[in-house]
Formats: C-alpha cells, sequence, structure tokens
C-alpha cells in the first residue's frame, strides 16, 4: 500500500506548509532535540499528565508519549474540514432532537427506525424532553483519517464524553515551552482559549432563567483514566470539580455540598457514561452517580452536557447513515467522506466480509478505545478465524470498512524518525445555532510501525497540532 | 468550596505537617541517641515513639525487639505503617491528587515531586546518605509546600482550610514532643545528668533553639522551655501561635453552625493566652498536655462535622 506521507510529497520533496519545520529540524543539532525531548518527559511527570489504564494494576498512571514533531494543517485544508465538522455536527444535533421528539427521519423512511427505536443507545426516557437551544452534543470529538491530497474521511463521531482535549492543549504548552523559535517563525492558529470557549457554551444552554449559571464539571474520580482532563479543563475554566456525591437533588432541583451549605447547580459537564448517571434509572449498582437526576433534568432544573441519549447517534451502526441526515436536515451535501461501511447485520454484507475478512477492518458495533477491533492485513490467521467465529455468532454486533490507507507522519521513534500513522480529533463545540471549534485539534500517532490503531490505550501517542494561518 | 474539597485540602496539609514533625521527632530522638547512654535508656526513647503514635501492635508483628534501626526503619519508610513518613507523603500527594485543579500549579507539582522522589530513596540508601540528611529533606519539602502555598494561592477558603489543617497538626505535633521528650530529660535531670546538649535538641527539633536564646538570654530550663512552646504567642510552633492562627481562619470560614466549634477553639485559646506555665507545672504537665491533646483532637472533629462531611442533606 502507498501512503500519503503528511510531510514528503510522493517525489521526495518536502511539502511546503513542512518547508520551514524541516530547514529548522536540519539546522538544529540532534543532541539539543534529544535534550529537549528528556525535558518534555520529566515535564509531563512532574505535571502529571498521565492516564490509567484500564486492566493494568489499579491506580497506576503512565504517560502518553508526546512527539515533537508537529501535525501541520496548511489553511486551505482546515477551511474546508472546518465547514464540514460545522455541517455534520449541526446535523447530528438535528437528528438527535428529531428522534427524541417527532421522528420525521424516520417517517420519511431515510434510516430504518428499528436500528434506531431499538438501539440500546437509544434513551426512551429523552422522548419530548426539551433541551436549552436543542443541542444534545454539545462537546463532540469528530475522528478524522486522511487517505490522500484533499481526501478525508469522518472514522467516528464522538458524541458521549469525548476526551483527548488537555492533551491537545498541553502539548501545545510544551511545544512552545521546548521551542519558542519554532512559533517565531510559524503562524501557528493558537489553541488556548479552547476553556473559554467551552465555558461560553456550558453557560449558553443553562435553564431557562437562569442568569448566572453555577457550571461544574462532574468526574467518575481520581482513578478514571481522563481524571487528568477533568481536573485540567475545570480548573481552567475557573468551576467546581464534582463527584457524584458531592451533589445531591432535592424536589428535582441539583445542589453541591458546599462548606457553607448547599448550593445550586445549574449545568454540569458530565464525564460519567449515561448507564452511571442516575443509579435510580440506570444501573442501579453505579455508584458514581446522583440518584435522581434524570428526574430534575426531564423537569428542565438542570442541564446535562452532553445530554443523555446521544450515544444513539455516534453509535456505529448509525454511523453509515449520517451523510444522509446531512441531506434531510440541511439539504446539502455532505463535505466529509464517510468510510463506506459494511453492515454485517445485511446478509449480502455478512457474506462479502467474511470473503475479505484480511482486508478489513472490523469493529464491534457499540466498542471503542480501539479495544474489539480486527485489522485484516495486520492480524495473524488465527485471529481472523477467531473474527470470524464472532461474526458468524452475532452478525448484528459488527461493521466492516476496507482498510483505509491512513496517512503518516514523520515522528520520533526508537531507530530515528520514521512515518507513523496518525489520525485527527478535532473538538467541536455546539450551543444552539452556535458551532465552534479551536483550529486543529487532538492529533494521535500509532507509535508501534505499521500500526493503525491510534488509542493511547493501545500504545499511542500524541502530536501537536498547527493549523497554519495565511 | 465543595465540602470534599476542603476535607482533602484539609488532609493534605495536616499529612505534610505530620510528616514534617514527624521527621522533627525521629531526628532529636535519633540525635540524643548519640549522647552517651545505657542501652536501655535509648531503646527507651525510641519506644517512646512506638507509644506515642499507639502503633505498639503494629510494631510488635514486624519487630522483635525495639531497637534504633528497627524503629527508623518503620516510621521512616514503612509503606505498611500508615503512621510512616512514607506514608504521610503519600497520602498528602494523594489527596492533592483528589482536587489538583483546586491548587495552584506549583503547589501540585511540589507534592507531586515530593512523592515521585520519596518513592525512589530505600531506607538502606537513606541510612547510607546518612539518615539526617533525610531528615532535612523532609522538612525542606514541607517548607517548599507551605511556601508555594503562601506565594502562589489564593487566600479564599481553600488557604484557609490548608491553614486549619496545618495548625491543628502541628500544635498536636508540637504538644507530643514536648509530652514525651520533656520527662525523659527531667528524669534525666533527677538523675543529676542534666544535659545542655539534649535540652538544646529539643528545642531544635521545634526549631526554637535560636529564639530560646532571644526571648530568655539564659540558661536553658525546662520549665523556660515548656513556657516557650506552650506559651509564647510569637513562635510558629508554639501551641499559643497555633491555636490564635486556628481561631483566626475559623472565623473566616464560619458558616450558619460552626459556632459551637469556634466557642471550643475560643476558650482553648484563651487559657493559653491567659495561662501561667507555674500554674500547669503545679498541677502536673503530662495531665495537662494530655487534655491538651484531647481537646485538639474534638477541635479536628468539630470542623469535619461542620464542614467536611457533612450529613445530612439540608446541612
Amino acid at each position: 500500500m502507498n501512503f500519503y506521507n503528511e510531510m514528503v510529497d510522493a517525489a521526495g520533496g518536502v511539502r511546503t506548509h513542512y518547508k520551514g519545520y524541516d530547514e529548522w529540524l536540519r539546522a538544529t543539532p540532534p543532541e539539543r532535540i534529544e535534550r529537549k525531548r528528556a525535558e518534555a518527559d520529566l515535564a509531563f511527570h512532574r505535571v502529571g499528565i498521565t492516564f490509567a489504564v484500564y486492566g493494568e494494576e489499579a491506580g497506576k498512571e503512565r504517560l502518553i508519549p508526546f512527539d515533537i514533531i508537529p501535525r501541520i494543517i496548511p489553511a486551505a485544508e482546515w477551511k474546508s474540514l472546518h465547514s464540514g465538522l460545522r455541517q455534520r455536527v449541526k446535523a447530528l444535533n438535528m437528528f438527535l432532537h428529531d428522534v427524541y421528539h417527532d421522528q420525521e427521519i424516520l417517517k420519511a423512511g431515510k434510516i430504518p427506525a428499528e436500528q434506531v427505536l431499538n438501539n440500546a443507545q437509544y434513551r426512551p426516557e429523552m422522548k419530548g424532553v426539551d433541551l436549552p437551544g436543542g443541542v444534545y452534543a454539545h462537546i463532540a470529538g469528530v475522528d478524522i483519517v486522511r487517505a490522500g491530497e484533499g481526501e478525508f474521511y469522518v472514522l467516528e463521531d464522538n458524541l458521549r464524553v469525548p476526551s483527548g482535549v488537555s492533551y491537545m492543549l498541553e502539548d501545545r504548552k510544551m511545544m512552545m515551552r521546548l521551542f519558542p523559535e519554532l512559533f517565531a517563525r510559524h503562524k501557528v492558529a493558537p489553541v488556548q482559549h479552547y476553556p473559554d470557549m467551552l465555558l461560553e457554551k456550558l453557560r449558553a444552554v443553562a435553564p431557562k432563567g437562569v442568569s448566572n449559571p453555577t457550571v461544574v464539571v462532574l468526574t467518575p474520580g481520581a482513578y478514571n483514566s481522563a481524571y487528568f482532563e477533568h481536573t485540567f479543563l475545570a480548573q481552567q475554566m475557573g468551576v467546581e470539580l464534582v463527584e457524584g456525591r458531592d451533589l445531591f437533588v432535592k424536589d428535582e432541583v441539583v445542589y453541591m455540598r458546599t462548606t457553607q451549605g448547599p448550593q445550586r447547580v445549574d449545568v454540569i459537564y458530565r464525564r460519567i457514561d449515561d448507564d452511571f448517571l442516575d443509579p435510580l434509572a440506570f444501573r442501579a449498582d453505579s455508584s458514581l452517580g446522583v440518584p435522581g437526576i434524570l428526574k430534575a433534568y426531564q423537569a428542565g432544573n438542570v442541564t446535562l452536557s452532553n445530554a443523555i441519549g446521544t450515544g444513539v447517534a455516534d453509535d456505529k451502526s448509525i454511523y453509515p447513515y449520517v451523510p444522509d441526515m446531512i441531506r434531510f436536515y440541511l439539504g446539502e451535501e455532505p463535505s466529509l467522506n464517510n468510510v463506506p461501511t459494511y453492515m454485517c447485520r445485511k446478509p449480502d454484507d455478512l457474506a462479502y466480509v467474511l470473503a475479505n475478512l484480511a482486508e478489513l477492518v472490523v469493529k464491534e458495533v457499540h466498542g471503542a478505545g480501539g479495544y474489539g477491533m480486527l485489522v485484516g492485513p495486520a492480524s495473524t490467521r488465527a485471529q481472523i478465524e477467531h473474527f470470524r467465529q464472532l461474526l458468524l455468532a452475532k452478525p448484528d454486533g459488527y461493521i466492516a470498512q476496507p482498510t483505509l490507507a491512513l496517512s503518516n507522519c514523520p515522528t520520533f521513534v526508537e531507530e530515528g524518525i520514521a512515518p507513523r500513522h496518525l489520525d485527527l480529533r478535532p473538538f467541536v463545540l455546539s450551543s444552539g445555532r452556535c458551532v465552534d471549534m479551536v483550529p486543529g485539534g487532538l492529533s494521535r500517532v500509532a507509535l508501534t510501525r505499521g500500526s493503525l490503531v491510534v488509542n493511547s490505550s493501545q500504545g499511542g501517542g500524541t502530536k501537536d497540532t498547527w493549523v497554519l494561518e495565511n | 468550596m465543595l465540602s470534599r474539597t476542603a476535607d482533602h485540602l484539609f488532609w493534605m496539609s495536616r499529612y505534610i505537617e505530620r510528616a514534617e514533625n514527624l521527621a522533627r521527632l525521629l531526628d532529636v530522638t535519633y540525635q540524643m541517641s548519640l549522647v552517651p547512654q545505657s542501652l536501655d535508656a535509648a531503646n527507651q526513647n525510641w519506644h517512646a515513639i512506638i507509644a506515642l503514635n499507639s502503633l505498639d501492635e503494629a510494631y510488635a508483628a514486624k519487630y522483635a525487639e525495639v531497637s534504633g534501626e528497627n524503629v527508623l526503619h518503620f516510621m521512616v519508610s514503612d509503606p505498611d505503617n500508615f503512621s510512616s513518613i512514607h506514608s504521610c507523603l503519600r497520602m498528602a500527594r494523594e489527596n492533592a491528587h483528589a482536587v489538583r485543579g483546586t491548587l495552584t500549579t506549583e503547589m501540585w507539582e511540589t507534592l507531586n515531586c515530593t512523592w515521585l522522589e520519596a518513592r525512589e530513596k530505600s531506607f538502606e540508601q537513606l541510612l547510607n546518605a546518612g539518615i539526617g540528611e533525610y531528615f532535612e529533606w523532609v522538612k525542606m519539602r514541607s517548607s517548599l509546600s507551605r511556601g508555594t502555598t503562601l506565594g502562589t494561592l489564593l487566600q479564599d477558603e481553600a488557604y484557609h482550610f490548608i491553614r486549619l489543617g496545618t495548625l491543628l497538626e502541628r500544635a498536636d505535633n508540637t504538644a507530643r514532643i514536648l509530652d514525651v521528650k520533656y520527662h525523659v530529660l527531667r528524669r534525666q535531670d533527677d538523675e543529676g545528668a542534666s544535659d545542655f546538649y539534649e535540652w538544646g535538641a529539643l528545642l531544635r527539633s521545634v526549631s526554637a533553639f535560636e529564639v530560646y536564646r532571644k526571648v530568655y538570654r539564659d540558661v536553658i530550663t525546662p520549665a523556660r522551655v515548656a513556657e516557650l512552646l506552650i506559651f509564647n504567642k510569637d513562635m510558629p510552633r508554639s501551641l499559643q501561635f497555633c491555636l490564635n492562627s486556628v481561631v483566626k481562619n475559623l472565623e473566616l470560614v464560619a458558616n450558619g453552625h460552626s459556632g459551637e466549634t469556634l466557642r471550643q477553639a475560643g476558650m482553648l485559646n484563651a487559657q493559653l493566652r491567659y495561662g501561667r506555665i507555674e500554674d500547669i507545672l503545679e498541677h502536673g504537665l503530662h495531665e495537662w498536655l494530655t487534655d491538651f491533646m484531647d481537646r485538639i483532637y474534638l477541635l479536628g472533629n468539630g470542623i469535619s462535622k461542620d464542614f467536611l462531611v457533612p450529613t445530612s442533606e439540608d446541612a
């Protein structure tokens, strides 16, 4: 397979937008780079920018590897990504509003009703509940990959509790600290205002009649893999970081326990999955949630961000219909591509998938985080056979996609600088009509040679992402 | 401020202060063990530290006999001993981790680095490098946390609860050091072995040696040492200083139902403000200090109930 290299073109020349960086890299002594890389490692440890890995020793924290070669996106390319993202997230929010209200898109037969209504992520509790501005996914993390010149695909829309934005911000901070001279010679669009933008959006979706809303971040606690991010965002926004036990509901109003007595809470940026939010409504064994919060939410006395039930729009079984949503709600052609997707619940698709397992990527419909997937070309015969059995046993639990020729980017690895595959996760913020984002996003890079899985839980690293201004 | 946040801050600062005071206590005991004395007397001094922390049972489960090295190992590096310096630094860091968004970057990095460094030090390495050096390190790290707190943290509720934790813990610890050392030294005095160096070591353990000189400009006597550590209103580690600041900070965070706790703190403070060492010595210093430590304990409970762990939803 031929892969698109972000920095070097097919003829071996450095692409225009990487010329400045390339010159700098050539002119900088390797010892200095080595020293700076060690400095970055130390700093990340000291600051404690770590994440916990599920399945490893409880409470163990690991660093996410940080690579000092940035992923650079030229202005024109970002412009088209930007408008494509706005379009997509707008449609997704309209879809969510629709399926919990009049279900026009189902009536029009654009999506099979049972795919939506029987989906485990569809929350009947949300039917008829009106949300401020009609927005469900205030924060969306859309995973994008590139296969060729101008050829971008959306891999998935993360509309539940997308994480990673703190790494985007810390990576930038680190690059500016290590190599300030690079920023003097490039016009890199700033990203550090993300927390302000987020707070503004959260305040904008406060319940009706609340003029000065109290916003909090709700975390599952210090042992969650993304705990660093939760504390980081709360601190940057200047709001309280609460756990479920800090909150209680009385007369359908949510309060937090403070040293000066109960204080009303209006907007909750929650980093807990739907299932764990309210033991009275969802999983009864959840000790992370707040009993009665669903009732308070349905009564319109508190805003949850993201809304309950957004999972029905980012489910892998719904993903193939997103282009249709864009056409249906906006009357526009989608400007970002979907990856062609085979739905194994369809007998024809299943037959094709089974016949071509070695070429395809197979994903669990409800999986996330790079767990439970098969990358055909990178798998052993035994792994492929294992998935064949899984597919035959439960075809509707899987989708399959062609293995994309993910672009790669030069990256520092043990043997020096070598190309590694990467993706991009921009964070798209919505409140009412206003859809916004900071330029770029989080670039995740697969550090293992040939690997196409960039998730940090699978040993992926991150890069600073530069959107160049003209 | 969230009650849970205040709780973590309160305990974070208590554990930092506890680690520091433990280092001070162990340091003075170690230094006193270096002056010529019977092995029995030396081991008694070491045992006093175990008894003081009510750790007899846990200690006996690990060590057959009391010796300087065993006690040091147990109180410095033993991760299973929740009262060891090692455990205190870990707990301080864990509490900080739970509320790191409330701390300034400098405060968090100080505590995190302290723990990361402490974790790397094996007991053998500490002994080889000189255990005294380690105690100095612990004290410096504690000073550094206090310094970054004072120099970078907004002086709002968070600051007051941090101060409350520090001051309550310090009052308790100064009382403990005085209680355990005063009696050992008096006993030796009665045997006619009054020792300038030993009283000097006790004063140094609370950084009060030079202070004593400045205040009294006279020879060191046990009564004056007790007076200085209990009543001096200007010495940062004296009981009077601690209680006075506890009252000030309590007033700043007061809420609708903290009146009783404030009253208790105020009464104790008044006793320290207007009391005399002669009266205390007459009735027995040990009895007085025991009562004092009980009241400090109750104050801690009161603060916890009023602010940190509210029991009712309408609280």
